[in-house]
């Protein structure tokens, strides 16, 4: 449904992050984009929204297209129209507005249908209970909910999640990517799950492609890709010892290995 | 203390804090949605108060359809604003922004003069003179009850201008457009990311400010005449803003009915020296506010998350 066909994006004119991206989400799946940070995820992610724009950047060279429309030059407020979600990094909430009312805004673009709250509260039932607490108020994992349950209330046909594990403690996130991964069924929606905890989003996700430096460096089934020796070191953290290491350790010996042969 | 005066002064006071109040509220629209502080909303309310008179006595239109005609010249104005002036803007330092509403301001006054000239015009009387209110208070001063004498005008433009405040803020809090407002008003990139055309919310924040404004400077200039002088209201109005809390549209209800008041308290004073600070009082007060509660009353604390 969704193709991302070898884009760059320059951010003011001359900082070049995305370096000939290629990428593809269907209908009903979910799609992990991993990589270290700075890597180009999120930049990857505005290009799709076209909240590029907003942040002086622009798609200099490639195209973009869902359901095979062009979209890559469109207004944000368009694109979300036609159906793509981009549910921002960092659990950002109207902080000063209800969790109802967070959820009403998430809807308005659709003319903000009342009744959709009900399919929201079925997802995170503890939304409804909060439902009018000022949403500044609520923990981490509520603020997660809440803004992943505003983006459904658009009924998108493709939602993105930036990072929403982050901050959050494990057993959190793995009940909220269980409902991800309900909602991607029931709703036949396509997710790009964006991640730097590789090895829960390629638990849930069907496929997946790994970022650094602004370029794809590797993609392949989830499934695939959760067995691959490169992806254990560096994503999952693991060496095969099965002790701990940090990516920047391996990185600049694993990285010249990949490129140099 | 003049007593036998004070309670008059003190009616007096409060009943002109409505029309600063309205004055108020055309600032606290646009900061809302922009966080933009608006330099230009005097020269919004000294523009209607001149359409409305233009329609009114130069081209011979019945007052109502006067002020309803410049009611919608304000709202596109204010459209026009946020279109021409401030968008191309976007991105720029809020600092730059500001200064931009204090060129537009300068430029205004600037339009004023030249379409409208600088002579003091003779306002439509819209409530009559004649025939104040008598009202007799409880107060006893030698042996009389004391009666406060409310000229029909003072009343009913404080009517008028709460029942302004009271629709808009209803209209804020109850509708959709108004949550759309005050989502807008939070976190534009957010607002944008779940589809919110926030340029068209800021230029409807734009157009009610021009209609608000207008609404004021109807009022005032029904009361005290019109000259290009009447945009310096705004000033009494800042501390109002100051007061209430930017972005709280109740605050600007309390905050314009706590500067009249100080405003008619001192003026009830036996002193000249103390009566003549009335024009001051509204700075006074607001030092006195700003130190205890540097917010407003009811501004909004930031929620900051770790
Ligand atoms: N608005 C911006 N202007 C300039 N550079 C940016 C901007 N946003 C991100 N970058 C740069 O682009 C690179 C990729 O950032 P980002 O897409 O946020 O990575 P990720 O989400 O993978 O952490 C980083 O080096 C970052 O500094
Ligand atoms: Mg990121």
């Amino acid at each position: 449904m969704l193709l991302l066909n070898n884009i760059e994006v320059i951010y003011s004119d001359v900082i070049q992050v995305l370096r000939g991206v290629s990428m593809q989400a269907p209908e009903g799946k979910i799609v992990a984009l991993l990589g270290a940070n700075g890597a180009g995820k999120t930049t990857t992610l505005r290009a799709i929204s076209g909240l590029l724009r907003a942040q002086e950047g622009k798609v200099t060279r490639g195209n973009i297209e869902f359901g095979g429309q062009r979209i890559d030059n469109l207004d944000p407020e368009n694109i979300v129209r036609l159906g793509i979600i981009q549910v921002l990094e960092g659990r950002r909430l109207f902080r000063h507005l209800t969790v109802e009312e967070n959820l009403l805004l998430g809807g308005i673009a659709r003319g903000g249908i009342a009744r959709d709250l009900e399919q929201v509260y079925e997802y995170f039932p503890r939304l409804k209970d909060l439902r009018r607490r000022v949403s500044g108020y609520l923990s981490g994992g509520e603020q997660q909910m809440l803004v992943i349950g505003r983006g459904l209330m658009a009924h998108p046909k493709l939602m993105m999640l930036d990072e929403p594990s982050l901050g959050l403690a494990p057993l959190l996130v793995q009940e909220i990517f269980e409902e991800i991964k309900k909602m991607s069924e029931r709703e036949g929606m396509a997710i790009i799950l964006v991640e730097q905890n590789a090895r829960l989003a390629l638990k849930i996700a069907d496929y997946a492609y790994v970022m650094e430096n602004g370029r794809v460096v590797l993609d392949g089934p989830a499934a695939q890709l959760a067995e691959n020796e490169d992806i254990k070191e560096f994503y999952l953290g693991l060496t095969q010892v099965g002790e701990r290491k940090s990516y920047r350790d391996v990185k600049h010996y694993k990285r010249r290995k990949r490129w140099l042969g | 203390m003049n007593w036998q005066l004070l309670p008059q002064f003190v009616v007096t006071g409060l009943l002109a804090g409505g029309p600063l109040a309205l004055t108020a509220l055309g600032l606290v629209l646009i900061f809302k949605s922009t966080y933009i502080f608006n330099f230009a909303q005097g020269q919004l309310l000294l523009l209607g108060a001149l359409f409305t008179w233009w329609f009114a006595v130069e081209a011979g239109f019945p007052l109502w359809l006067s002020i309803v005609l410049a009611l919608v010249f304000s709202a596109l104005l204010g459209f026009g604003i946020e279109r021409f002036a401030l968008r191309p803007m976007t991105g720029q330092p809020l600092l730059s922004i500001v200064l931009m509403t204090l060129g537009l301001s300068q430029a205004l006054h600037g339009l004023a003069l030249l379409f409208f000239g600088g002579a003091q015009r003779n306002f439509p009387q819209i409530f009559s003179a004649a025939n104040p209110y008598k009202v007799t208070t409880p107060f006893i001063y030698n042996d009389n009850p004391i009666v406060i004498i409310l000229k029909q005008n003072l009343v009913w433009s404080f009517v008028i201008a709460i029942l302004g405040v009271l629709v808009i803020g209803a209209f804020f809090r109850y509708t959709h457009a108004g949550l759309a407002m005050r989502g807008a008003s939070e976190d534009h990139e957010l607002a944008q990311s779940i589809g919110l055309r926030i340029h068209r919310i800021f230029g409807v924040s734009w157009a009610l400010a021009g209609v608000v404004a207008t609404l004021g400077g109807v009022l005032l200039a029904t009361s005290s005449g019109l000259d290009l002088s009447l945009s310096v209201v705004v000033l009494a109005a800042f501390p109002v803003v100051l007061l209430g809390g930017l972005e709280s549209i109740p605050g600007t209800i309390v905050g314009g009915l706590l500067i009249g008041l100080s405003q008619g308290l001192v003026s009830a004073s036996s002193l000249s020296m103390i009566r003549n600070t009335s024009e001051i009082m509204p700075y006074v007060v607001l030092l006195i506010v700003l130190l205890i509660r540097p917010e407003g009353l009811f501004g909004q604390k930031r929620i900051e998350r770790i």
